[in-house]
């Protein structure tokens, strides 16, 4: 075992060094500011210093595990991520740098040491990846039972309302994640305008329950029947397309609502949106209010509770995990049904489901009516949650993050959509102290999935039918 | 049972079929033989309602069903193992015969997959097993295997000896002439391995460049000079 940093190595680094002190010389070192007698130009030398001397740790870090040599990649990461804490770094962001940099470089170093020095190839990496994919597939019925208990009792157990609050918008996109799941994952249609059955819905419920007063059960089916019939609208003109054609028809479709939304100014409210949506009441027998306005007597009397507005957080958190958790069902349910099969049959070859005889044109507008009803049932309950919609809710960027959900968790899965959804939503939130880094890290965390598991977090394909006591002997055999 | 009048298709501006005309008496094995490039699977697909038909009929017991779409075409019991075999590489052997099952009525499922696997116990011992991770035969056989699925009257298959080892062409073809003598399904089957073919072919039918050139009996044309230069020297 080695001491000391080979000579390429050594060499590697200060390469490294060099190239970075030339690019943030000008682009860090060098900042304008306004003076009093014009542009004036600042010298920031301290950042560009630690920068460079941050980079120049991590690259020895990893140059020397990769030459196996821990005493210099274990030292040199931890202090990387020391300095986070304790250097007098001049910006957060090199502190923020400084942080994560040196967690890479430590978890680098410690999965080098694990392998025993042999480097970690692209491939090898790849295949451990999916061996981990394959095991937590495998554990899906014991994950989803464990996630299940850990979601049911989260009220209980943490009653506060930012909690509540974050958890209810991760269900609502794990809601929408299996919404579109049977459009894109199932059926194999790229649809970017998926936000557009979310509008539909929220709108519906807010339009039917200020208009005709009818109580959220009520519009809820009336909001998805409603959205399927978007879906049916959109499936028409797009069955004969496929692929991009496909892809931009519906990013259309969904401008198209938004636009709608906007300047039907006599129903929608155009972009002042609708304000003070009805709440949900208890499954129309009390009233999440202090002093209930109506007929209903107040929830927290009902039950003999002090009056808490934790009530109604909670409810509505319960809401969305029965809305989320039928979606689910209804999804696995159909998965395994001919139709379910069809689909990823017409995902995969078109050509073989035509001389099987399948009706690509139902299968389509099917997952479309099926995809839009889920979408309706979330933006209604959007609407009744914010309690005030407006076409600003339904911009291009929340099919995007939708999408990614479906895309990252790994085509087709559900459990993969869950992590997906915790990542791509949860983890922002958490971070969201870090303000503009959230974005960035966001965004670094997309891309290194993408290059680690570009077929998305778990893909691997489940047969939709299991022999029992058969299942791969006909492999070995 | 099926009878092709003067049928032309166009892909564009070229000339695929120049109208060309033949009939499927019940019960027979008929064979299609030429070329590459003849128009072979051109026939095939206008008959599966794949690619539309310039001109000319297509009847299947007395209805005419040159202008009907694939799925409906399908459902009148006629079922196509198409070109290069086309499994879902993804899906289980049984998956791919369930998607095989979609037209036909579920509650013969159960016998009717016990009839693949009968004619096929290859399969069956692979019925987890991905298709995509089969043999070339074995692919092959599940191609049919899936297109007996549907219950078909008709059986419609596009060069099934493609890129397969002499022996399991010989089996493959021992198997179709089987299911042909036993259960009496009709079978229309395109080939360029015309020794093979003709041999279990009750008729057959040469094409060359979109125009049937020659017909006959299949043992007949195994003993004709024209073709036992063009297609069955080398073979
Ligand atoms: N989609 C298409 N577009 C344009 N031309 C086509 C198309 N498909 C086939 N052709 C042309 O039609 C002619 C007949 O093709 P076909 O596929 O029917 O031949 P084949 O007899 O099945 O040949 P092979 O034995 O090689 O499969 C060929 O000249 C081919 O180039
Ligand atoms: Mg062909």
């Amino acid at each position: 075992m080695s001491w000391r940093l080979s000579h390429d190595g050594l060499r590697e680094v200060l390469m490294v060094m060099m190239v970075a002190m030339l690019l943030l010389l000008p682009m860090v070192g060098l900042r304008t500011v306004d003076s009093s007698s014009g542009l004036g130009i600042d010298l920031h030398i301290a950042a560009v210093f630690w920068a460079v001397l941050l980079i120049g740790l991590g690259k020895k870090s990893l140059v020397a595990a990769r030459e196996n040599i821990p005493v210099i990649a274990y030292p040199a990461a931890c202090v990387m991520l020391l300095s986070g804490f304790l250097a007098p770094l001049p910006t957060g962001f090199l502190e923020f740098f400084a942080l994560a940099g040196g967690f890479i470089c430590l978890t680098n170093a410690i999965l080098m040491t694990l392998r025993g020095g042999r480097p970690i190839s692209k491939n090898s990496f790849g295949e451990g990846m999916d061996v981990v994919a394959t095991k937590i597939q495998a554990a899906t019925p014991q994950v989803a039972w464990v996630m299940f208990a850990i979601v049911v009792a989260l009220p209980f157990v943490f009653p506060d309302r930012y909690v509540l609050d974050v958890s209810i918008l991760i269900l609502t996109y794990i809601m929408l994640g299996w919404g579109l799941n049977i459009i894109v994952g199932l059926a194999g249609l790229l649809d970017l305008g998926y936000v557009a059955f979310y509008a539909v819905g929220a709108y519906s419920y807010a339009l039917l329950a200020i208009n005709f007063d009818l109580s959220f059960w009520v519009c809820l089916p009336l909001a998805g029947i409603l959205a399927a019939f978007g879906g049916l609208l959109l499936g028409f003109p797009v069955l004969r397309l496929r692929g991009d054609y496909f892809a931009i028809v519906t990013l259309g479709f969904g401008e198209i609502i938004r636009v709608v939304l906007i300047n039907w100014y006599q129903v929608t409210g155009g972009p002042d949106g609708i304000n003070s949506v009805p709440r949900p009441s208890f499954f129309g027998l009390a009233e999440f209010t202090r002093r209930p306005s109506g007929d209903l007597p107040a929830f927290h009397e009902m039950f003999g509770l002090d009056y808490s507005s934790i009530h109604r957080i909670i409810f509505l958190y319960y809401l969305i995990l029965v809305l989320a958790l039928v979606v689910n069902f209804l999804s696995v349910r159909l998965r395994k049904m001919p139709i379910g099969r069809a689909w990823e049959a017409m995902r995969e070859d078109e050509i073989a489901c035509k001389s099987l005889g399948l009706n690509r044109t139902n299968l389509k507008l099917m997952a479309f009516m099926i995809s839009a009803t889920f979408g309706g049932f979330a933006g209604a309950f959007f609407a009744t949650k914010q309690g005030f919609i407006s076409p600003e809710s339904f911009t291009f960027i929340e099919s995007a993050i939708i999408l990614a959900i479906v895309v990252l968790g790994g085509m087709g899965s559900q459990l993969g959509i869950v992590i997906a959804t915790l990542l791509v939503i949860g983890l922002p939130e958490i971070f969201r102290d870090l303000e503009l880094y959230r974005m960035l890290t966001f965004g670094i965390g997309m891309v290194l999935v993408m290059v680690w598991r570009p077929r998305g977090l778990l893909a691997v394909r489940e047969p939709s039918i299991r022999l029992h006591g058969l299942h791969g002997k006909g492999a070995k055999s | 049972m099926l009878v092709i009048e003067n049928l032309r298709t166009n892909y564009g501006a070229i000339e695929a079929l120049k109208g060309i005309s033949l009939d499927v008496q019940e019960g027979e094995i008929v064979t299609l033989i030429g070329a590459n490039g003849a128009g072979k699977s051109t026939t095939l697909m206008s008959i599966s309602g794949a690619v539309p038909a310039q001109s000319g009929r297509i009847i299947f017991d007395g209805e005419d069903i040159t202008k009907l779409p694939a799925h409906e075409i399908v459902r009148r019991k006629i079922a196509q193992a198409p070109e290069g075999r086309r499994i879902f590489p993804r899906m289980t052997v049984e998956e791919n015969l369930m998607l095989g099952a979609m037209t036909a009525d579920p509650q013969n499922y159960d016998r009717n997959r016990d009839e693949v696997f009968e004619l096929f116990p290859r399969l069956k011992e692979r019925r987890s097993q991905r298709g995509g991770t089969l043999s070339g035969g074995e692919q092959q056989m599940l191609a049919i295997g899936r297109a007996l699925m549907s219950e078909p009257r008709l059986l419609i298959l596009d060069e099934p000896s493609l890129g397969l080892a002499p022996m399991i062409v010989r089996q493959i073809f021992e198997i179709i002439a089987k299911v042909n003598k036993e259960r009496g399904l009709t079978v229309f089957m395109v080939e360029q391995n015309a020794n093979q073919a003709l041999k279990i072919a009750h008729r057959a039918h040469v094409l060359v460049t979109g125009e049937i050139t020659l017909s006959g009996k299949g043992a007949e044309l195994r003993a004709n000079e024209e073709v036992r230069a063009a297609y069955l020297e080398g073979h």
